[in-house]
């Protein structure tokens, strides 16, 4: 009885969470330009218009680059606070720690703002580097959880066991502590990028005009002869954020119990 | 306190060449520490230690955890540096080398293994870096792991071994480099009773059988007790005594050697006043005190004093009697059940006893 009031109440859960995605995902192929339900007949050809479309090939092309920018910016200062603050007892090492981690439960807005304010006044150009920056405060979060996790988790002294061995210091960064952080450092720049790349709030104020593929989707969403387009796009938004975080989950997983040796 | 008998030094040149600076003789000592100390901040780790560990012997450094055991192994080792004083290997100064410039290698408390490698690769490891040809590598790798008893288990995963087994190849990934010195850190501290001491003979043979010089850190006195050709006794940061386990035991130096090696059976103040007939602080071992009636007479040579049975506790192979003394104090007494039942044994508690024992046997303490 239990059991079944468990998997009733998880099924409700995911239908809640998905069958609005499921509903995007079929109006992406209706033949219909309208939003009627139930579709009469089905389509590809919205796909083919959206890649014909110009402004929407430019903001992919944006989404991607901003997202890679950020993803690497990331994977830069999240890996090395994360090997400076578990490796090193310093005066502010707290305070650090919680400077990081904060800008993910910053309201977007405030972060926003706050970003847009700081340009204008440094009278910086909107633009990919703005947006790039933007993304960055809060991606460099997921980077560095995950390494400091996986440190945490990682005996301490393997990387002295390596020094005893023989090895020079970079020989065990490169044979040791490289190697076992991998799949964390791979996990983190897959969730950063996911997260870059389906952002809308912080981008709004730090894109002056142009367009992220999530920002084309908000300016045409009320265009009712744009809607097939949007709805393609979507799709493309949704896929694009969903795989990284699948094979970031993957990642995790797998290592999880081949790692405490 | 012993130190070993070491012949007047003719300084041989040595089959070790370690640099023009470092002269290296055959009969300098494997490790010496001189007027080491360590410091964290305002707490003194090691203060201002002296030891010398002879090439070839297998040396154990017991202590309670915080005795500054594990630190004193951490120098030689090389993973920290001492604040003050000099550490030498086989004569040469190492007290500010690198950890992978020194002639010795460490078995971990947790053992250490690299998790993103198979067995074969953490065992090969000190040979890789070091850039041993591969085949040559292969082959001792294949050595030091039959020598542990895992020939065969090149390709496993850590994560696939049982704690034995770890901490075997954890052996092996040292030996393999031929170190002049193995240190060992706690490294049966994580086995079952049974397991631990089948691995204390192995490790004993081992010693032997490498003519390396062991030094083992660990916390247990049976340990300490079963291996060592000779043992430090460590506490708060320095070196209560060292000799070997005979002495260690038999004639303790302090009050602090005598219980952590053992029980501590002190007799002071009136106890021994009345009982030794001098001052001081005494200590008699509990096997070495016989327990009989309280009208029984005691022979030429021994001492003797009456008692009541406080509390007994019974141990399977002999059973402990805790023995509260007319003249003040306690003392424990061990007896083999050769012929009595627990049931016995524990019926004597609240019974008045005689104990006697040789004089002999009676140690005087220094204070500690």
């Amino acid at each position: 009885m239990g059991r079944l009031g468990l998997r009733l109440a998880t099924g409700s859960v995911l239908a809640f969470l998905y069958i609005p995605l499921v509903i995007i995902f079929l109006f992406a192929f209706n033949a219909d330009r309208g939003q009627s339900w139930p579709i009469r007949s089905y389509t590809v050809r919205w796909f083919g218009d959206a890649l014909a479309n110009g402004d929407v090939r430019d903001a992919l092309l944006l989404s991607v680059e901003a997202a890679l920018g950020a993803t690497a910016i990331s994977l830069l200062l999240g890996s090395l606070a994360a090997l400076a603050v578990h490796r090193f007892r310093f005066f502010g090492r707290e305070t650090i720690s919680f400077a990081l981690v904060l800008p993910l439960a910053l309201p977007g807005i405030v972060t926003g703002m706050a970003l847009n304010a700081t340009i204008n006044t440094a009278g910086i150009g909107f633009g990919l580097v703005t947006i790039i920056v933007g993304h960055a405060t809060f991606c460099i979060v997921v980077v560095y959880n995950n390494i400091l996790a996986r440190l945490r988790r990682t005996s301490s002294s393997i990387e002295e066991a390596s020094l005893d061995l023989g090895a020079t210091t970079w020989q065990t960064f490169r044979y040791v502590t490289l190697p076992v952080l991998r799949t964390a450092i791979l996990a983190g720049a897959l969730l950063a990028f996911a997260l870059s790349f389906d952002e809308v709030i912080v981008t709004t104020f730090t894109a002056g005009t142009d367009e992220t593929l999530p920002i084309w989707i908000l300016n045409h969403l009320r265009q009712p002869n744009q809607r097939p387009i949007v709805n393609v796009v979507a799709v493309a938004v949704i896929v694009l954020s969903a795989v990284p975080v699948y094979l970031s989950q993957r990642l995790s997983a797998s290592d999880a119990g081949g790692l405490s040796g | 306190m012993a130190v070993e008998p070491m012949s007047p030094a003719p300084t041989l040149s040595s089959p070790h060449p370690a640099g023009p600076v470092a002269r290296e003789s055959a009969h300098d000592p494997a490790v010496l520490l001189d007027g080491v100390s360590k410091r964290f901040g305002e707490v003194t780790a090691v203060d201002g230690l002296d030891l010398e560990v002879t090439d070839g012997e297998f040396f154990s450094m017991l202590g309670p955890s915080g005795s500054g055991k594990t630190t004193t192994l951490r120098m030689i080792a090389g993973f920290e540096t001492p604040t003050t004083g000099r550490i030498r290997l086989h004569g040469r100064d190492v007290s500010r080398v690198a950890p992978y410039d020194r002639d010795v290698n460490t078995v971990f408390q947790d053992y250490a293994l690299f998790p993103h490698m198979s067995v074969g690769e953490n065992v090969g490891y000190g040979l890789m870096v070091r850039k041993v040809p591969r085949d040559e590598r292969r082959r001792r790798v294949a050595d030091a792991l039959s020598m542990v008893r895992l020939a065969g288990y090149e390709r496993r995963r850590p994560a696939e071994l049982s704690g034995g087994q770890r901490q075997r190849v954890a052996l092996a990934r040292a030996i393999v480099n031929r170190p002049r010195v193995l240190l060992l850190d706690e490294p049966l501290g994580a086995l079952d009773l049974k397991l631990r001491e089948e691995m204390q003979l192995f490790l004993k043979a081992l010693q032997l059988d490498l003519g390396i010089t062991f030094i083992y850190v660990t916390h247990d006195q049976q340990e300490a007790l079963t291996m060592s050709d000779r043992i430090a006794v460590f506490n708060l940061g320095r070196v209560a005594q060292v000799g070997s386990p005979a002495e260690i035991y038999e004639r303790p130096a302090t009050p602090f050697v005598a219980g952590f090696v053992g029980t501590s059976n002190l007799l002071t103040d009136d106890a021994a006043r009345l009982l030794v007939g001098r001052e001081g602080t005494f200590t008699v071992r509990p096997e070495k005190i016989r327990l009989s009636d309280p009208d029984e007479m005691h022979t030429a040579g021994e001492s003797s004093a009456l008692g009541r049975i406080r509390d007994v506790v019974y141990l399977g192979s002999e059973t402990r009697y805790i023995v509260a003394l007319e003249a003040g104090g306690e003392l424990v007494v061990t007896r083999q059940n050769l012929e009595t039942s627990s049931m016995e044994a524990l019926a004597a508690r609240g019974r008045q006893v005689r104990l006697s024992w040789n004089r002999e046997h009676v140690l005087a303490l220094k204070a500690s």
